[in-house]
């Protein structure tokens, strides 16, 4: 290093950028947006974790087998993974430029995200009913967490995607706005790949244990 | 004493009633009488001075990073004094309950006194002040003009206030948890800890939690985006590669304490089994979880001071930093390691020889780049020119000290050894020596290197060098027989002591404690005679020390903006490389700069945060209820605000940069 610093020391050199451009606004979102995710996907992997050592200890109570109706699960999953093609066709329709797609596909796929959270609320219903609550064993406790921490996310989602609706009628597809789509978006994949995850570990594996 | 019954919740206030006021202990009435006192003439001189509407536009709302810096100095310069009365309680406890004596402090006391310092002296003294000199100094070190998103950074620095604010409540409020600084379960569970005490212990760490990862992922994309142009990563300064280190362990860590306390405060509110004794549950998962937060935290703290040491050893030593390659190596190197080695604090769990010598084996590992740091250190200052200010002297005290906290943690690591030394004084006089002699002993340096960047005057060297001493000296009196205590076989968070043969190095380290004590009134001194004397000590170059990086190459302190141009970099040590190479500071040429708008938002979602936090303590759910809904539409409602920037005009950076010339004139 200090070759090059003999070499160039008599050359003139610039010691400051004296036709900057100031930063676009935002440049730097994506990547926060991305490292968040990571942060909210370490939570994820604890709860995980914390299924996998304790997902076994039923203490008496019901299992896996007695409780998860995979026809109804399925019925879920597609209802989410639906949800994400259509954000697909949101995202599509946003860089075509056009406001009023972007946000029909929204609503479209906040129906599905609503349908997904119904199912899953109907199930937390039926399951508390017949006697299997999160207090009856660490097998449901930590059941419970992590599937409910993730509907409390797709609740977050759809909170955040009627605020968007409203924000993208008001001002259209501008910069911003554009970037907040993009957010949402991988928001959106995010927790799909989440119950990818939730869907093989606690149910298919569960049901299998 | 037994601590009162869980009182009925009722459905206004919840579990809170006049009952919560500790109004049986004399101490706890005195110090709140004090605070009212002290608090009542704070605010009345506020308001005197009319100081309210300068607070809120240039301070509570600042999105400045270099503002949002010193109140994180702030911050954590009270709390310290917090947790510092704390270690003197339980210093002269433990000196005084011998020979029959119970002492002063009954256990339901003692206990909240123990607890309180740790979870004090970690979140809110140590980490604020590390939050806040990353803050100030890693936009200035890489050319930038504020981080990358300059709002969530005044919102993660009331967040952290919230959560201390929260915990200071708890003083006065109810009571604090009495479970150890980490809450281990079942003890902290709702059977053994029926009270308040450990949901604000969740709540307060909860509220500050958030803002530190946020400001976590902030400074990392900070130092990945904001770089000014040339910097590659392998020519930033040694300090920010620390920080940049320490910020991913933060974002790799903290969701994990989140997450973990998320699963206690079910198993409390909720009667979930994730750490009861009963119904599958298991204590031990808690343990394992909170160490994978817990380690990587420790070396959170140490990272970005082993920066602060770089800094301070190539500068005082007049020399480029020795080994700059594989100085950063070691840095990634024991971040990477920092997360194999968590089960290192719980070798007695009994997990069996193959686990225990793994962890052993990574943690003895990790002294080998800790070492490489040391040896890069000494080899700087080998032939340097060393300048004995008191950032040199801090780091040399550093130096000697932290090698032997070192050297019993690699003792400690070996699981035999570790069966016999568990919970003892030993371990605590181990992690005293690196933390005082590492974290602190580092802050000292940093203080006293970069105050004259950040107000412009040094700080005095008399009472700074009285501090010094006294915190050196005391450091080694108050620690030292804890090592051998430990030894012996003393466990920690002993209230009575049976042996009188042990009272002597008790009261040896309460001695040490308080030469500490003066060390710590010395350092208030010293900043309150350097305000004093702020005229004789004033640095008009903007560059006090012959410093090497950037932060040196602007005024003191710097203005709104930084930099008026962005330097372009082409070495490492960039401001050396522009002063060797006779740059010209551009004295024309001015353009508008686009800077971020202050905003309100921050301080308001983190009151309706605390607010929250404070009712779900108390079980006040209505109220728990409605301060969600005001943080989450507050939220919402900030977002549809899209003016969040504003041009500082060419006209006003003329005018700035003209003083500046004519200052540096008047220097020369």
């Amino acid at each position: 290093m200090s070759a090059t610093t003999i070499t160039t020391a008599d050359e003139p050199v610039q010691f400051y950028d004296l036709d900057e451009h100031a930063h676009p606004e935002g440049h730097s979102t994506m990547l926060g947006f991305w490292i968040y995710l990571m942060s909210d996907c370490l939570i994820f992997a604890i709860l995980f974790a914390c299924f996998g050592v304790l997902g076994g200890n039923y203490a008496a109570g019901p299992a896996p087998k007695d409780l998860f109706d995979l026809n109804l699960i399925a019925l879920n999953t597609a209802m989410l993974l639906f949800s994400s093609i259509t954000y697909g066709f949101a995202v599509l329709q946003m860089q075509q430029g056009n406001v009023r797609g972007t946000q029909i596909w929204l609503a479209v796929t906040g129906l599905f995200g609503l349908g997904f959270l119904g199912i899953e609320l109907y199930e937390f219903h039926h399951l508390i009913e017949i006697g299997a609550t999160p207090q009856r064993s660490a097998f449901l406790s930590s059941f419970f967490t992590l599937v409910g921490t993730h509907g409390l996310h797709v609740t977050f989602g759809v909170i955040w995607l009627v605020t968007l609706m409203v924000q993208l009628g008001k001002h259209g597809l501008i910069a911003a706005n554009k970037r907040r789509v993009m957010c949402l978006s991988m928001f959106w994949h995010f927790l799909d790949v989440i119950w990818i995850g939730v869907f093989t570990i606690v149910y298919l594996m569960g049901v299998l244990r | 004493m037994t601590p009162h019954p869980a009182p009925e919740a009722g459905p206004f206030l919840g579990k809170l009633s006049l009952d919560a006021l500790p109004l049986h202990e004399p101490i706890l009435v005195v110090t709140f009488a004090i605070v009212v006192i002290g608090g009542l003439g704070v605010l009345a001189a506020i308001t005197k001075y009319r100081l309210w509407g300068w607070l809120w536009r240039d301070w509570f709302t600042t999105v400045d990073h270099k503002r949002i810096g010193i109140m994180y100095m702030i911050l954590g310069l009270i709390m310290f004094l917090r947790g510092f009365a704390d270690a003197i309680m339980m210093r002269l406890q433990q000196v005084w309950a011998f020979n029959g004596s119970e002492g002063y402090l009954n256990a339901h006391h003692y206990d909240q006194v123990f607890t309180a310092h740790g979870v004090i002296m970690i979140f809110f003294v140590a980490m604020p002040f590390i939050t806040g000199l990353m803050n100030y100094m890693v936009p200035l070190q890489i050319g930038a003009r504020d981080v990358s998103f300059p709002f969530l950074n005044n919102f993660s620095f009331w967040m952290t206030t919230a959560g201390a604010v929260l915990c200071m409540i708890s003083l006065f409020i109810g009571e604090f948890a009495q479970t150890g600084w980490l809450a281990y379960p079942p003890l902290s569970g709702i059977a053994y800890s029926p009270n308040v005490g450990v949901d604000y212990y969740i709540w307060s760490l909860q509220i500050a939690g958030v803002g530190t990862t946020l400001s976590g992922i902030n400074l990392i994309v900070t130092i990945l985006k904001l770089r000014a142009p040339g910097m590659g990563l392998m020519k930033m300064p040694v300090f920010t590669w620390t920080s940049l280190c320490s910020n991913i362990l933060i974002v790799a860590s903290f969701p994990i304490l989140t997450a973990t306390l998320v699963l206690l405060s079910l198993d409390r509110y909720i009667g979930t089994n994730f750490f009861t004794n009963d119904l599958g549950g298991s204590p031990m998962m808690y343990v394992n979880l909170i160490w994978i937060w817990g380690h990587p935290e420790v070396y959170i703290l140490i990272l970005p001071l082993f920066g602060v040491f770089s800094e301070v050893t190539s500068t005082f030593s007049g020399k480029k930093l020795f080994g700059y390659t594989s100085m950063v190596y070691a840095t990634v190197v024991i971040t990477i390691l920092s997360y194999i080695v968590w089960l290192h604090h719980f070798f007695t769990m009994g997990s069996g020889a193959s686990v225990n010598s793994f962890f052993g084996i990574t943690t003895m590992v990790i002294s080998i780049p800790t070492g490489a740091k040391l040896f890069n250190w000494l080899f700087t200052m080998y032939r340097g020119r060393i300048r004995f200010e008191l950032p040199m002297m801090w780091t040399i005290a550093f130096m000697l000290t932290f090698v032997v906290g070192g050297m019993t943690g690699v003792l400690l690591a070996v699981p035999p050894a570790d069966f016999v030394l568990h919970n003892s004084l030993f371990l605590i006089a181990h992690f005293h020596n690196v933390i005082i002699g590492g974290v602190l002993f580092g802050l000292f340096a940093a203080i006293n290197y970069w105050w004259p960047k950040a107000f412009g005057f040094k700080l005095d060297v008399f009472w700074g060098k009285i501090s010094f001493w006294c915190w050196v000296v005391g450091f080694w009196l108050a620690f030292m027989p804890l090592y051998i205590l430990g030894l012996m076989g003393v466990t920690r968070r002993m209230r009575v002591f049976d042996d009188p043969s042990l009272q002597i190095w008790f009261a040896i380290a309460a001695f040490g404690a308080l030469v500490i004590a003066a060390g710590i009134g010395a350092m208030l001194v010293q900043f309150a005679v350097s305000i004093w004397k702020r005229k004789e000590l004033v640095d008009e170059s903007g560059d006090p020390w012959n410093g090497r990086t950037l932060e040196w190459a602007t005024s003191s302190p710097p203005p709104d903006y930084n930099f008026a141009f962005t330097p372009v970099i082409h070495d490492l040590d960039a401001w050396y490389d522009m002063k060797k190479r006779g740059h010209q500071r551009p004295v024309g040429g001015f353009r508008d700069i686009h800077m971020p708008s202050n905003t309100g938002a921050g301080i308001i979602l983190a009151g309706f945060s605390l607010v929250m936090g404070f009712a779900l303590v108390w079980h006040i759910w209505w109220l728990a209820a409605v301060s969600f809904a005001a943080t989450v539409f507050g939220a919402i409602y900030h977002t549809f605000n899209y003016k969040r920037d504003f041009h500082i005009p060419a006209a006003t950076v003329v005018e700035v940069e003209d003083a500046r010339t004519r200052q540096l004139a008047a220097g020369a």
